[in-house]
């Protein structure tokens, strides 16, 4: 072996476990957050819903650590319960357009034919709309509420998925190992499920991680809107849209939802970059 | 002896950018029961699309394919799936036949598994098939891109063995390998052959090792079938002109 093949094996090696190890430190924020966010109810000092006028507006400190809204409502409670809403409703929005997406797309690059023209075509016409404007057209047609919410954001949202899985499927379909489970007796489904999927989940998995971060960020915009979250629903969309006036009097009712917006949609970002590194490290190069 | 497979005038035409380009062209021939028949020509002539057609993974334009007399290009579904566990083909890169998330093992089992049988039983006939081919039982918990090119074209040997079929096209089973690892499998067809009563069809352009093997060969040319007869007389005599020059640029 030379000096210089040592050296870049050497190289490969440090570079892998220090994937790893972002891998476990955002992992671990990802999880933490998560965990903060199911049990959102147990943890929170204050009842979020309670109002107490006399309190109305304190400034951080003094046994409210955020500060308290213009109802007397304890912000870190809010903000604590907010994460409930806002990250499972953002989780059940990718897992919904990872589904139907992945379903269609690998459906159409199986087939082929005229139904995935028609298909395709739809999805070129999802993905021709400014995303955004579309959403909050559909999103004001059904109007608010965050299940609402999150069908709005599902319907722009699945042709990226079916753009992807359609693509490898069809690479995929034409290898030799889908010929040869076929030889071996496998039906339709049994390859689709099997040899396919598993083939094609990385780069899928990915993308949805990634796009946790900006799902949280459009659910709360919808939010902010006034078409996600009704009022009194903790959400940190709707809870930053309630202290907009305030901005300049008490600040810290519109910055700590900002704030973990951002400190949420980092998290879920940086998380979904070292999964990208781990499975899939040929793209890193690039 | 009795006809296996019949192929009768097959055509297929495929389509580049819609210039039709003519892949096989009015194809004829037979494979008898327990007799190795061979498939010569040069790179791109069509041997390859024959196996696939016949193995139903390409629809010929025209042309019937018959197993024991019976027509098989129009099986689907079920029946289709019946025919795999009479024709079974080793594909030309063993490598890539197998999928790189699952073990060579489950690919050897997913036959059996699919006939029905029971996980224990697939996994003790794995093992014995692994055996046959001369593989260690090691090897069934490894993944593809974790064996070399000739333990790959092995565990794909047992792997078309599994459905113990009647037909089994080797597509350049040996193409990829050295002499030595070529011999060995060489030797494992033609045992399989005496034992089981096996009939090959091996696609290869290797005349030497067709005039070892086998019992009748075929030779294309640009898709058409140019001259047919035993490897002997087809090696000292050629009729064709094109089949002299294959013989002249080898011996
Ligand atoms: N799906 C396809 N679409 C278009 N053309 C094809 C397709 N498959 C094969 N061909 C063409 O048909 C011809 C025959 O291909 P085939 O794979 O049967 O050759 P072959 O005899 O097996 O060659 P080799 O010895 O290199 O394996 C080639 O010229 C190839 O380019
Ligand atoms: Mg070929």
């Amino acid at each position: 072996m030379s000096m210089e093949e040592k050296i870049t094996v050497r190289k490969q090696k440090v570079v892998k476990s220090h994937t790893r190890q972002k891998l476990f430190f955002f992992g671990g924020l990802a999880i933490a957050v998560l965990l903060v966010a199911a049990f959102a109810p147990y943890l929170t000092p204050y009842d979020p819903y309670e109002q107490d006028l006399s309190k109305a507006l304190l400034p951080p400190g003094n046994g409210h650590l955020l500060g308290t809204d213009r109802y007397g409502r304890d912000m870190l409670s809010r903000v604590i319960m907010g994460s409930q809403t806002t990250i499972f409703s953002a989780l059940l929005l990718v897992v919904i357009i990872t589904i139907v997406g992945g379903a269609v797309g690998i459906f159409c690059g199986w087939h082929g034919g005229k139904l995935d023209a028609f298909l395709m075509r739809v999805s070129d016409i999802f993905l021709a709309f400014p995303g955004m404007v579309f959403a909050i057209a559909v999103a004001s047609v059904l109007s608010g509420g965050v299940i609402n919410a999150v069908v709005a954001l599902a319907c722009i949202s699945w042709p990226k998925y079916a753009r992807i899985t359609r693509s490898q499927a069809m690479m995929i379909k034409h290898l030799p190992y889908i010929s040869a489970a076929k030889l071996s007796g496998s039906g339709t489904w049994k390859i689709v499920w099997k040899h396919i999927v598993p083939n094609i989940a990385g780069p899928v998995i990915v993308t949805a991680v990634l796009d946790i971060g900006t799902m949280i960020m459009e659910i709360a915009g919808l939010s902010f809107l006034g078409l996600g979250a009704a009022p009194p629903t903790a959400e940190w969309g709707s809870m930053m849209s309630n202290g907009r006036s305030m901005l300049q009097t008490s600040p810290w009712v519109i910055l700590s939802p900002g704030c973990a917006i951002f400190l949420t949609v980092i998290i879920f970002n940086l998380a979904g970059d070292t999964v990208r590194d781990v499975l899939d490290p040929k793209q890193r190069k690039r | 002896m009795e006809k296996l497979l019949e192929i009768k005038e097959i055509k297929k035409t495929f389509y580049k950018k819609k210039i039709p380009f003519v892949a096989v062209d009015n194809i004829c021939f037979d494979v008898e029961k327990g007799e190795c028949f061979g498939l010569v020509g040069e790179s791109g002539c069509g041997k390859s699309t024959i196996a696939k057609i016949i193995t139903h993974l390409i629809t010929p334009d025209t042309g019937s394919v018959l197993l024991n007399g019976e027509e098989t290009l129009f099986l689907r579904g079920k029946k289709e799936r019946k025919l795999y566990q009479d024709i079974q083909m080793v594909f030309q890169t063993p490598q890539d036949s197998f999928d790189p998330r699952r073990t060579l093992g489950d690919g050897i089992m997913e036959s059996m598994r699919n006939q029905g049988m029971k996980k224990h039983q697939a996994k003790e006939r794995m093992y014995e098939l692994l055996e046959m081919v001369e593989l260690p039982g090691e090897f069934a918990s490894r993944y593809p891109h974790e064996v070399s090119g000739g333990q790959c074209q092995r565990a794909a040997i047992a792997r078309a063995l599994a459905p113990n079929p009647q037909l089994m096209i080797c597509d350049e089973a040996t193409s990829a390998l050295d002499v030595t690892v070529q011999a060995q499998i060489v030797e494992l067809l033609n045992k399989l052959r005496e034992e089981q009563g096996l009939s090959l069809l091996l696609i290869c352009h290797d005349l030497a090792l067709v005039q070892k093997l086998c019992d009748r060969v075929l030779v294309m040319y640009k898709g058409g079938g140019v001259e047919q007869g035993v490897p002997d007389e087809v090696i000292q005599n050629p009729q064709n002109e094109y089949t002299k020059i294959l013989v002249d640029s080898v011996f």
